[in-house]
């Protein structure tokens, strides 16, 4: 991970939210300060929104169902929005989306503002429109989300299970902005964690520069997919 | 892997159609009514969307519909999830067995990185989602195509979190049908792919049928 200045730090407190635009040539780095944090995320090329993150394609590249270092995530337009510089986790969950209004109710009650201030219940699917909103964005824009820290285990049957424990106090994941990027960021719960009480975790954020990425870079040269993706998204800013 | 044959007869079908490979398609099924989806030479890719017709940002959504049933896999029972948690259909007969919801739909650009960039110029189901939301007229974009179904399509998942392409379990005559939950739009890319094995390197036609809920 690179060891270079912050540039500007911050704590994403449990069951919050928080945008910005990550400028090309800038990382990201995701801290579960406590253990057992999931920071579900959504990315866009700021300068046209209508290009964002895409699942399958990020999936279906790299022939994988799970992120973590070397890996990157692309756009629906092939180019790289973020690469994947440094993980001490091992696994990132890129299926099991965000949860609802409605499945936080069913699991864990209600918990309003009125008579709970800043520790209401929040649930993914809100925190992700609200923040979008922010920026002109809305429910078109809904996208399938990474949730950093979380994993899930997949049986033969395709069954999938919440892999707990699978985060520890300290683990940190770090994003390079290969394009400007707007990412949307969500500490709600994992839609599948098991847990019976509703117990967010606060995710810390550190921004700093990097170089860019050099002809060996690891996530270019991970797979032939990726060196034609950094190829294009090159080509996007000549 | 449980096949389930449905009772529904295709000479009492209210509507017909046949899909060539890589042409769109965009219909409305109306709550209570059947729609089946016929891989009529085998191992064709149909990649799908829906929408609820009352509201089309309320959409299909994979990871939605995964989550809700905790399976990759799409098969009889599988309720299709939007993104604002409405059952848009629910699939009631499956002589396949699986569907991927995974893989998504080609494109030029994903093209592009996967095979080789000069591969731009290839036909793609996402130019034909394109083409045909353009074409429906209803002022929806490209922000409304979002990850699809691929039916007849086996994409397996490894323990280790690795994403496969295996063979094809479908077969000349293999079909799904669902129930519509609530009024849906569907939209469909009969996939062009020549890139890889997934057809065969052979794009076939796929037949689309619906039934009124009375012809039960």
């Amino acid at each position: 991970m690179s060891e270079s200045p912050i540039l500007w730090e911050e704590t994403v407190q449990p069951a919050a939210s928080w945008s910005h635009v990550l400028k090309r040539g800038t990382s990201l780095r995701l801290i579960d300060v406590e253990g057992g944090a999931n920071a579900g995320a959504l990315f866009y090329n700021f300068e046209c929104t209508a290009e964002r993150y895409n699942m399958p394609d990020t999936l279906k590249a790299q022939h994988i169902a799970r992120l973590t270092k070397g890996f990157v995530l692309y756009s629906d337009m092939g180019r790289v929005l973020c690469s994947i510089t440094g993980d001490t986790v091992g696994w990132h969950d890129p299926i099991g989306g965000c949860s609802s209004a409605a499945l936080v109710r069913a699991k864990y009650g209600e918990a309003r503002y009125q008579e709970h201030r800043n520790r209401c219940y929040r649930n993914g699917h809100d925190s992700f429109l609200v923040e979008l909103g922010k920026w002109g964005l809305g429910p078109r824009d809904l996208a399938a989300n990474v949730n950093f820290f979380s994993r899930l285990d997949t049986a033969a049957d395709g069954a999938i299970t919440f892999h707990g424990g699978n985060s520890a106090a300290g683990a940190s994941i770090e994003l390079r902005a290969e394009m400007n990027v707007l990412a949307v960021l969500n500490t709600c719960p994992h839609p599948l964690d098991p847990s019976p009480t509703y117990d967010p975790k606060p995710v810390h954020l550190e921004i700093r520069r990097v170089a860019a990425p050099g002809p060996d870079d690891p996530c270019r040269v991970s797979r032939p997919e990726n060196g034609r993706g950094f190829t294009l998204t090159e080509r996007y800013f000549l | 892997m449980s096949l389930v044959p449905s009772s529904l007869d295709p000479a009492k079908a209210v509507y017909r159609h046949v899909i060539p490979a890589g042409e769109p398609w965009i219909h409305e099924v109306r709550g209570g009514q059947f729609f089946r989806i016929v891989d009529l030479h085998g191992n064709q890719a149909v990649d799908t969307l829906f929408y609820n017709a009352h509201d089309y940002s309320d959409r299909y959504s994979a990871q939605d519909t995964i989550r809700a049933q905790a399976n990759l896999y799409l098969t009889t029972g599988t309720k299709l999830m939007s993104t604002n948690g409405t059952v848009l259909l629910t699939i009631v007969a499956d002589t396949c067995g699986r569907h991927d919801t995974l893989g998504g739909a080609c494109a030029n650009e994903s093209n592009m990185v996967r095979y080789a960039i000069e591969k731009r110029f290839m036909h793609a189901c996402r130019s034909s989602f394109l083409k045909a939301v353009i074409e429906w007229d209803h002022g929806m974009t490209k922000r409304d195509i979002a990850s699809n179904i691929n039916f007849f399509m086996n994409v397996p998942v490894t323990p280790e979190g690795g994403l496969t392409f295996e063979d094809g379990i479908s077969e000349p005559g293999k079909y799904v049908e669902m129930r519509a939950d609530t009024d849906v739009l569907a939209l469909i890319s009969n996939c062009p792919q020549l890139n890889n094995p997934c057809n065969a390197y052979d794009p076939t036609p796929v037949e689309v049928l619906i039934w009124d809920g009375s012809a039960l």
